[in-house]
């Protein structure tokens, strides 16, 4: 282990406090018995109970999690078809532009995403609401979901799949029985990565929804223009809470099947 | 006693279980295949041989179904197999890749192709099991395919492959990925498994031990042509051209003008030097190019010149290559040829005859090497 320098350990703490020092602070009010988000006041849960009493937060959190789970559905089917589609065309003419047209969003000004989008649904005489938030997110998270499952299709091997129709599989059996099995992870990385991206969308789902439907993220934003409360502070915290145990759970169950893999091919390798 | 030797070749009444029509596959411009005809029988060990890029792979994949030809008709056991899919097809594959399902045990990648026939419950497990014995993989019918050593995984994926008892097995450059020592025990495995369940396999290899090793038949290839079809035997000391020569084994290989002489043909093919003697070319004329080819083990080595040999010449021993269990001596005559005479090392090392610099005598009988047209 190398020794840690004066300047790593600077270096180190001011990179974390950058990070984390905004976190911290919002955590730490959200226990604050005062109303005034900046005074400190003493301890006290109770904000986390008007938050669970605040039938309008918890509304948008249920808007949101329909939202979110929707548009990862539908974003992994679309987006995994897409990878699938680019990564056997092989090559033709065009490639780079259509792989780049199909990357392009992910680099797009949200604002303009959601104005075009907006402009789409008004031209077309929808009612706007979670249809249509549903609808946006698909839009944009395909993309991301495209990219993961290509770079696994990537490595994957073709002979894996012909060996499936050779022994009698149909073309859909080979992609249900084989294909889809193997890039599984790659797939729900994907869904993951749709899911959170939905979840805390502010800007599309500003342009794209319709009085009937209001995300969390919208209403924590509309929420903050009448001043800070600490109930937001409290809402914020649970956020931050639930994603921190999704992230870790994801990491633990992951680094599991590494750790098996790894052993397993031990054993194989002492038994060759 | 009459030995009943395999030769349905041979037999004009014998039914081909495949049959080449001039097929033809293109890629574009590039023609993979071209102009192919060619049959082969039922529990025939068919070994297709050629660099890469010959067009051997191609033609397997049009057995197995992953190629269309552009041209000609492929028909199986008499019926044309050009527009029936890679999954109705009695063909089965054993890919080079092994193309296990990694996600999949032993067990079920064996169960796989039987699944998919809708085949009854307890006669998948009887048929696995089966496979089990052949391959001597009982023990490891639970594991996942990365669980098992590389030679392992190579008989699973023949288990898997000959698990639908395939009217053929396809075989992909089989051993390519096992070291050389498993490889000849495997070579040996197949062919008793080939000879077990009676199914006729085709072999691509690039390997001519190999397809020498295991094959009935041997189908040396070159730019989507077959050159020459034929018993290893045959395809070795009766080559029909230098380059099926050159492909299997050592050969020295001499060109000159032709000279028939009674019932010998002469061939001058260096000034000073004496014409090579040996059978006749049929339809070789006076003064007509030729080329002959002789095997390096055909070539005798010795400081004397011998007695009544047919062809002898004399040079020096340029370079020695010891391989332990024989020599071969580049002897370079005075021309500059270089000619490779092979011997055994049947004695120890320490009495070796001759050494670098030493004038020595090469010769061969007059039906030791063969002359050919190209």
């Amino acid at each position: 282990m190398r020794r840690m320098t004066w300047f790593n350990v600077t270096s180190l703490t001011f990179g974390f406090a950058f990070l984390y020092l905004p976190m911290v602070i919002l955590i730490i009010f959200s226990f604050n018995e005062s109303k005034l988000v900046t005074v400190w006041a003493g301890f006290s849960t109770k904000w986390y109970g008007e938050v669970l009493r605040n039938t309008a937060f918890l509304d948008a959190a249920w808007v949101t999690v329909k939202v979110a789970f929707l548009s990862s559905c539908l974003a992994t089917i679309l987006g995994t078809m897409t990878a699938i589609v680019m990564v056997r065309a092989g090559r033709f003419r065009g490639r780079t532009l259509f792989s780049g047209m199909i990357y392009a969003p992910m680099v797009m000004p949200e604002v303009i995403t959601g104005l075009s989008l907006l402009l789409l649904f008004i031209s077309l005489g929808m009612d706007r609401g979670v249809f249509t938030i549903v609808l946006a997110h698909t839009t944009f998270a395909m993309c991301y979901v495209s990219v993961v499952v290509s770079s696994r299709l990537v490595s994957f091997d073709q002979s894996l799949e012909e060996a499936a129709l050779d022994l009698g599989c149909s073309p859909v059996q080979a992609f249900r029985l084989v294909t889809l099995p193997i890039i599984a992870p790659a797939v729900i990385s994907g869904w993951l990565l749709a899911f959170t991206l939905s979840l805390d969308d502010l800007v599309i789902a500003s342009f794209t929804s319709g009085p009937s439907a209001t995300t969390l993220p919208m209403k924590i934003w509309s929420s903050v223009r009448l001043g800070v409360s600490p109930e937001i502070n409290a809402l914020s915290t649970i956020m931050i809470l639930v994603v921190a145990i999704g992230v870790i759970t994801a990491s633990l169950i992951n680094k599991r099947n590494v750790m098996r893999q790894r052993r397993e091919e031990e054993a194989a390798d002492k038994l060759a | 006693m009459a030995l009943d030797v395999f030769a349905p070749w041979d037999d004009p009444n014998a039914k081909p279980l495949i049959q080449f029509q001039n097929v033809t596959k293109r890629f574009g411009d590039f023609t993979a295949i071209d102009d192919l005809t060619v049959d082969i029988f039922e529990k025939e060990f068919f070994a297709l041989l050629g660099p890469s890029g010959c067009g051997k792979t191609t033609m397997m994949r049009m057995l197995a179904g992953f190629e269309t030809p552009t041209e000609g008709q492929i028909l199986l056991a008499g019926e044309d197999i050009g527009p029936v899919p890679p999954n109705k097809r009695a063909v089965n594959m054993m890919f080079q890749s092994y193309a296990l399902f990694p996600h999949l045990s032993i067990w079920e990648n064996i169960a796989f192709g039987l699944r998919r026939d809708k085949m009854p419950k307890d006669q998948i497990g009887e048929r696995v099991e089966e496979m089990l014995r052949l391959t001597r993989l009982e023990k490891f019918a639970r594991r996942k395919p990365h669980q098992i050593s590389g030679g392992q995984r190579q008989r699973v994926a023949l288990a898997r492959s000959l698990a639908k008892a395939p009217k053929l097995l396809l075989l992909d450059e089989p051993l390519g990925a096992l070291d050389k020592k498993l490889r000849q025990e495997t070579q040996f495995e197949l062919m008793d498994i080939q000879e077990t369940t009676g199914t006729t396999f085709v072999i691509v290899t690039h390997d001519q031990e190999e397809a020498m090793t295991v094959a009935s038949r041997v189908a040396v290839m070159d730019h989507g042509k077959i050159i020459q079809v034929s018993t290893p035997d045959v395809i070795y000391e009766a080559p029909n051209s230098t380059y099926v020569a050159d492909f299997i084994g050592d050969v020295n290989l001499l060109s000159g003008k032709a000279d028939p002489q009674g019932d010998k043909l002469h061939m001058h093919w260096a000034e000073g030097q004496p014409a090579v003697v040996g059978s006749p070319l049929e339809g070789a004329i006076k003064g007509q190019d030729v080329h002959y080819a002789i095997r390096p083990e055909k070539v005798s080595i010795s400081a004397e010149k011998p007695e009544n040999a047919a062809n002898a010449i004399q040079g020096e021993v340029h370079d020695i290559a010891y391989l332990g269990n024989i020599s071969t001596y580049h002897v370079q005559l005075p021309g500059g040829q270089i000619i490779k005479a092979q011997s055994a090392n049947n004695r120890r090392i320490s009495r070796r005859a001759f050494t670098w610099e030493d004038k020595v005598w090469l010769s061969w009988t007059d039906t030791a090497g063969v002359f050919l047209e190209r």
